[in-house]
């Protein structure tokens, strides 16, 4: 089996977007769920979304950023070239419940993970709204996708360059103060920090909020336990029990200090390829 | 070569020493991933054969998980007939250049030796064992991939997992003629032997080299195949067309001490640990894949994943590298060849000991374990003398690295998504004593059934399972 890429293009500064052939992975997979990657002779393994799939190609889409030597690889590959390994779906798939007015909130690269969300949610009839954020203009991605699939897209940036000016978590609290149909389910995908102020915005709402989470992962089926993540005060393995979670209960402050286990290395393969 | 009557008789046979295996250098090893044990040259194999008493009435082979005839691939050795040998060895084992050497002979084949129940030493068949496998390949005899002698069978059968049991299944299946597809979740096919058991003590080479023997035999190995969620049973034994699927996709989730502390940074389980290594060539300064390293390691478990952990620890550079058990070296379930090679390294044994804690500094890193000594009681139900804490005993241990080696619980992933498929309180799949589980058509053996078990039992379970697969297969099979 080969993993070809069939289209790669740059969606932002330091995110690409890969179209792969990977017809085993479109035949049962779902919203939510993921795959674990290898991109290089005897490297890591890494956990990526699967933004989206079309099972009649046999393609799957992958939103890669750059952090360390295995995704600056794979951010490296252009159309023709192939991936060593792609495995999946894995995880359990997003929830999908009937609900009035959802809201999808992304940051950064964690916006691939709303885009099949937010279809399978308009699909089950609920009104979709994306609140999206990234740095500046250039960051924020998938905006125009959104767009096709979602009622409302709220874009936010750190400095005003684009939307709203101001964090994706404040662009959502003044959403669900106004909104004409309430909100009932929050879905957020990013940066820790990011799912974290969006958990304590919904919170005091109790509004249903789950968060999809990305620690550090290296089979994706749980034989190594690296992924552990506290929910509710237990211990829960990201790939086989998430790898989405009630936001509300996860502990959001270990999770960010798990992530930073390997900065050294991250830092040390950028300088290296830099 | 059988007319040669070179073997001697058995008071002769009974003053041979038993046959050391040169090692390499403990200092040199410790440093080196390269494989310990060296192996025999042909004169010490027939020597230590020569060993062997022949017995009538052997009780070796009852030892053995797939029933090896050991008296007779032995006989095979002692004349130099290694040819010979290897034919006896594989009609019985598929895999001995494994077996060979990661079997506790110790507690099989070698604890029912008459020879050494006699008084003196046994035969040392595990060495034999590998040696005539290692013959065999470095021979390149065809023998080790011998053609199907069955006319080819209209079924197919799906293997989950490509581990010690789905190798040996496969193996079995494809010489009675089935199409066999192995699917394996990781990039690389051979479970537990390339992402547990370190290079050292079981080179990959050796791993892939029965891997390739299976592809001759027209065995199919797909990779990145998640049974239960990239494809489910019920579409393997539907849409995919298998007749039979064998669930042999291992034991699971790592335990965890459940104690304080076990989120920071520099926690591993041993799976973790040793698939970053083995599997992901962590150890390799060409590889991209990060792994920890630190001056004081402790490893916590006493079996042989623990100390493959240890050991890999000393490997990559620990000063200080420790096994932290809560019973004492006569209790730990480890290979004693391991247990003594480890010694010879400069693993550092906390015997009697208990972790409480793990305790961090300001930057969420370990920096040591809270343990607290126990004393042993009587033996328990399971015959192990049970471990009880002795108050105001509590010390620390410094160290930046916690390998947690406990053993593992069932894996969830397939059984949630296999809903009609029966499985005990503890998760593992009920089969009945051929391998069959409560679904038709459907198989399991090894790990996923046994729970943390050896290398050896998997493997008989999938030669045992191949055959009840064989009969089930034969007998639906409609007269055409």
């Amino acid at each position: 089996m080969t993993y070809q890429v069939l289209d790669a293009r740059w969606l932002s500064p330091n995110v690409k977007r890969l179209r792969v052939r990977a017809p085993h992975v479109t035949h049962n997979c779902k919203p939510g769920q993921f795959v674990i990657v290898r991109a290089l002779v005897d490297g890591e393994r890494i956990p990526l979304t699967i933004a989206d799939s079309d099972r009649a190609a046999g393609t799957i889409v992958l939103i890669v950023q750059v952090v360390g030597a295995t995704t600056k690889a794979l951010c490296a590959l252009e159309a023709g070239q192939a991936i060593l390994d792609v495995a999946g779906p894995l995880g359990k798939p997003t929830e999908i419940h009937p609900v009035r007015h959802a809201v999808l909130v992304g940051g950064g690269v964690g916006t691939a993970v709303i885009y099949p969300q937010a279809k399978a949610l308009r699909d089950a009839g609920a009104r979709v709204s994306a609140v999206v954020g990234g740095r500046t203009k250039p960051f924020v991605i998938l905006e125009e996708e959104l767009g096709r699939v979602c009622d409302d897209v709220f874009p936010c940036t750190d400095d005003g360059s684009h939307g709203f000016h101001g964090f994706v978590s404040d662009r959502l609290k003044r959403l669900i103060a106004g909104a004409d149909v309430p909100v009932d389910l929050v879905l957020a995908a990013g940066p820790v920090a990011m799912m974290s102020a969006v958990a304590e915005v919904t919170r005091p709402l109790a509004i249903h909020t789950v968060a999809s989470l990305n620690p550090i992962m290296v089979d994706g089926t749980g034989m190594c336990g690296g992924c552990r993540v506290t929910c509710g005060g237990h211990v829960k393995f990201a790939c086989v029990d998430g790898p989405e979670f009630d936001a509300h209960l996860v502990d959001f402050k270990e999770l960010t200090d798990r992530l930073t286990a390997y900065r050294a290395f991250e830092n040390c393969a950028m300088e290296r390829s830099a | 070569m059988n007319d040669t009557p070179i073997k001697p008789k058995a008071a002769e046979r009974m003053k041979i020493p038993r046959q050391a295996m040169d090692a390499r250098n403990a200092v040199a090893r410790s440093a080196s991933f390269a494989e310990v044990n060296l192996g025999f040259v042909e004169q010490v194999a027939m020597m230590e054969a020569r060993r062997c008493l022949d017995c009538k009435d052997a009780k070796c082979v009852g030892g053995c998980p797939v029933a090896i005839d050991i008296p007779a691939f032995i006989d095979r050795v002692a004349v130099g007939d290694f040819a010979g040998a290897a034919d006896v060895l594989l009609r019985d084992n598929a895999l001995p250049g494994i077996s060979g050497r990661v079997c506790p002979q110790e507690k099989q084949c070698e604890a029912k030796c008459i020879r050494g129940n006699k008084g003196g030493d046994p035969v040392a068949i595990g060495y034999l064992e590998r040696f005539v496998a290692d013959w065999a390949r470095e021979h390149g005899d065809r023998r080790l991939c011998p053609p199907p002698k069955c006319e080819k069978k209209a079924e197919n059968v799906a293997i989950v997992g490509s581990g010690p049991a789905g190798l040996t299944a496969a193996g079995e299946l494809a010489k009675r003629g089935y199409g066999v597809t192995v699917f394996e979740a990781l990039h690389e096919a051979g479970g537990v032997l390339v992402y547990g058991i370190p290079e050292f003590r079981l080179p990959k080479s050796i791993v892939r080299g029965e891997v390739e023997s299976l592809q001759k035999l027209g065995v199919e190995i797909e990779t990145n195949v998640v049974i239960g969620r990239t494809y489910t049973i019920d579409q393997l034994l539907g849409e995919m067309g298998f007749s039979a699927v064998f669930i042999a996709n291992g034991a699971g989730l790592p335990m965890f001490l459940n104690i304080p502390g076990e989120n920071l940074k520099g926690v591993y389980s041993a799976n973790e640990y040793l698939t970053r290594i083995n599997l992901m060539k962590a150890y390799d300064p060409n590889s991209s894949t990060p792994v920890m390293r630190a001056k004081e390691v402790v490893v916590v478990g006493g079996g042989n994943t623990a100390m493959d952990a240890v050991r890999v620890a000393r490997r990559l550079g620990a000063e200080r590298a420790m096994l932290v058990y809560r019973r004492s070296r006569a209790e730990m379930p480890a290979r004693i060849e391991e247990v003594l090679h480890a010694e010879e390294e400069g693993i550092i044994f906390e015997m009697l000991a208990d972790p409480a804690e793990i305790l961090g500094d300001d930057g969420g890193w370990v920096r040591a374990v809270r343990c607290v000594r126990v004393q042993l009681g009587e033996p328990d139900a399971s015959g192990r003398r049970k471990p009880t804490r002795i108050a105001g005993s509590e010390f620390e241990i410094p160290c930046q690295i916690v390998i947690s080696a406990l053993g593992t619980r069932a894996n969830p992933l397939l059984t949630q998504t296999t809903p009609d498929l029966k499985t005990n309180q503890w998760g593992y799949i009920v089969t009945d004593e051929n391998g069959m589980t409560s679904k038709g058509g459907v198989f399991a053996g090894g790990d996923i059934v046994r729970g943390a078990a050896t290398v050896i039992l998997a493997m008989g379970d999938g030669k045992k399972t191949a055959g009840a697969i064989d009969r089930y297969l034969s007998l639906n099979r409609r007269p055409t």
